[in-house]
């Protein structure tokens, strides 16, 4: 970039290149928001011929719906707490002490994330079939969070980072016992990073489908229930609709847990 | 937290404090009740998954009842050499996944460069946001997006008429092998709503390896006389590499596993995740479907540690 290093300004192709990232990442969303309020019920047609919001009222009183809707927001519900309890041991494990294998433990929270959905579905299913377990909420929460822990592990451990180990020893030092100074002193201290990682986990486990689609047997959460709906199309409106709704569900605790984060050097979300 | 508004710790005195300077005194023992049940969940409940699916590989289908018989033999894995079309399916995916991650780097970088180079703290921590959203929500809504805007009535068949360019959306289907009858129902539709929705996964790691470059490293670049151009090629690139290579991790595993995307945008011909769901599924060949599982679990293998080689996991 010619500008770069006095007074940094981008370029008009630097400056293009990111607005057109930014809208390949978004339009999309807007469009399922549009098709949500259209008339037309059989086909995509582009542009919409009118709006309405019958919609919404239609799918609200769909009883398979809100089954769905149950469902998934108590597996994300369970396996957030599972992942907060997991994801913060081993945060502050890897933390207070360098052990042996310190550097496998992240690997080994990554890989759920890192290596396709479709193996750890297929692995977890194998497993179930192998054991006889049958198909319960539990087998899914099992599924969701252990691909769950790894947000909170991140969110915590980066805010440990930045936790003063003379606070704690402070703390030990006027007397407090290891269980007051985790009560008053460590667990104000990363409260912000707990509730960011636990709302990153639950928007994680609320929109997943493909570990889902193994461990659900014949239950239906919402993103199964949306995919049931896209290869057997029955009434597409309320698809739109319900399309909006996970939109909104995954994007407010997600806005959340970065407006929580906001000040600090570490951000919720980020990979690392 | 001042220390007035602490208990007097000394007048407890009760079982949790008792038990609270016997661990003091044993760190290790500490540390194991720290990690024991990260690992355990980890290690049994996913990794003994994970290695009880590779052990199925090993085991074969009885040859005439189609059931599985838990023998250690070889049988699954010849058959899985001895058909070529196993290999066209693993080069397939092998090869969209690398196209998907070329596109998405292309696409990331100059993001990421403007969020880390140019963007004043308010615009940067939209652009944040901007790619968080999409990275951690709506995976199904967002490729059910793509079925609305490449259908055959969608929004890009309209737009090309609009501006009469339809004779340019039909070149394009009409190239051997990758196009198809419409947008939805092409490789090229697949690989766009792939590069879509995995380009999060690029950003990130990339935005992390150039907040790292140091604005030092850059000004001496410029005082020893390179120009903005050769200090972005010899200084900054080079840098900020292992954050492609990190990105790529995901780009390129996500696509290798993913089945959802190409069954519901692309041709009838399998991908390597239709292919393993399809085994386990209708086809009940689970030895076969694990036989499967073992390419990606190999590949990312080999990934990770060429990755780790290149300094990838700093900007993970």
């Amino acid at each position: 970039m010619p500008s770069d290093r006095h007074g940094p300004r981008a370029g008009w192709g630097l400056k293009a290149a990111t607005a057109g990232g930014v809208l390949f990442l978004h339009l999309p969303l807007l469009i399922i928001v549009l098709y949500a309020f259209s008339i037309e019920e059989r086909s995509f047609a582009f542009p919409i011929p009118g709006f309405t919001t019958q919609w919404f009222g239609v799918a609200w009183e769909r009883e398979d719906v809100r089954r769905a809707l149950w469902l998934s927001v108590k597996v994300g519900a369970i396996s957030m707490l599972v992942a907060l309890v997991l994801g913060t041991l081993a945060a502050a494990a890897v933390w207070r002490s360098r052990f042996f294998g310190r550097e496998a433990i992240s690997l080994l929270l990554i890989l759920p994330i890192a290596l396709p959905g479709i193996i750890t579905g297929i692995s977890l299913r194998s497993a179930i079939g192998l054991l006889d377990i049958p198909f319960s909420t539990w087998t899914l929460v099992i599924g969701h969070a252990t691909f769950c822990i790894v947000v909170v592990y991140n969110n915590v451990l980066a805010r440990f980072r930045r936790t003063s180990r003379a606070l704690i020893e402070a703390s030990m030092d006027l007397g407090a016992d290891g269980f007051q100074t985790l009560r008053h002193v460590i667990l104000p201290s990363i409260a912000t990073a707990l509730l960011a990682g636990g709302m990153l986990a639950f928007a994680l486990s609320f929109d997943e489908v493909i570990v889902t689609t193994f461990t659900a047997g014949q239950q239906a959460t919402l993103p199964i229930w949306m995919l049931s709906e896209l290869i057997r199309p029955r009434q597409r409106p309320v698809t739109n609709v319900v399309a909006v709704f996970v939109i909104c569900v995954t994007f407010i605790p997600i806005i959340a847990a970065f407006w929580l984060t906001r000040d600090a050097q570490d951000t919720a979300g980020a990979l690392k | 937290m001042t220390a007035a508004a602490l208990p007097a710790p000394r007048q407890r005195g009760g079982a949790l404090s008792g038990l609270s300077s016997f661990l003091h005194g044993r760190p290790g023992l500490l540390l194991a009740l720290l990690l024991a049940p990260p690992l355990v969940w980890l290690g049994i409940i996913y990794l003994g998954s994970l290695f009880t699916l590779l052990a199925h590989s090993f085991f074969g289908l009885d040859e005439f009842s189609g059931v599985m018989v838990r023998e250690v033999t070889l049988d699954t894995w010849k058959e899985f050499f001895g058909n070529a079309s196993n290999g066209d399916v693993v080069l397939r995916s092998a090869l969209m996944a690398a196209a998907v991650t070329a596109a998405d780097a292309l696409i990331a970088f100059p993001l990421a460069y403007f969020m880390v180079r140019f963007a004043g703290i308010r615009t940067r921590g939209l652009l944040y946001l901007a790619v968080m959203l999409p990275l951690w929500s709506s995976y199904l809504v967002r490729v059910y997006a793509w079925k609305l805007i490449l259908a055959k009535e969608g929004i890009v068949s309209w737009f090309a008429q609009q501006l009469h360019l339809g004779w340019l959306l039909e070149a394009v289907l009409e190239i051997p092998v990758v196009g198809g009858p419409s947008l939805s129902t092409s490789y090229i539709g697949t690989f766009i709503v792939f590069s879509y929705i995995w380009l999060p996964f690029m950003i990130l790691p990339i935005v992390a390896a150039l907040e790292r470059v140091p604005g030092s490293v850059i000004e001496a670049s410029g005082d020893l006389g390179a120009d903005a151009g050769q200090t972005f090629r010899k200084v900054i690139l080079p840098l900020a590499f292992p954050g492609v290579v990190a990105g790529s991790i995901f780009t390129f595993s996500l696509t290798l596993g993913d089945y959802i995307i190409p069954s519901i945008i692309g041709k009838s011909t399998p991908f390597l995740g239709e292919t393993v769901f399809r085994l386990q599924g209708t086809a009940g060949n689970i030895p076969m479907a694990a036989a499967f599982t073992v390419v990606p679990v190999v590949v990312m293998g080999v990934y990770l540690m060429v990755a780790k080689r290149l300094g990838a996991f700093d900007a993970l």
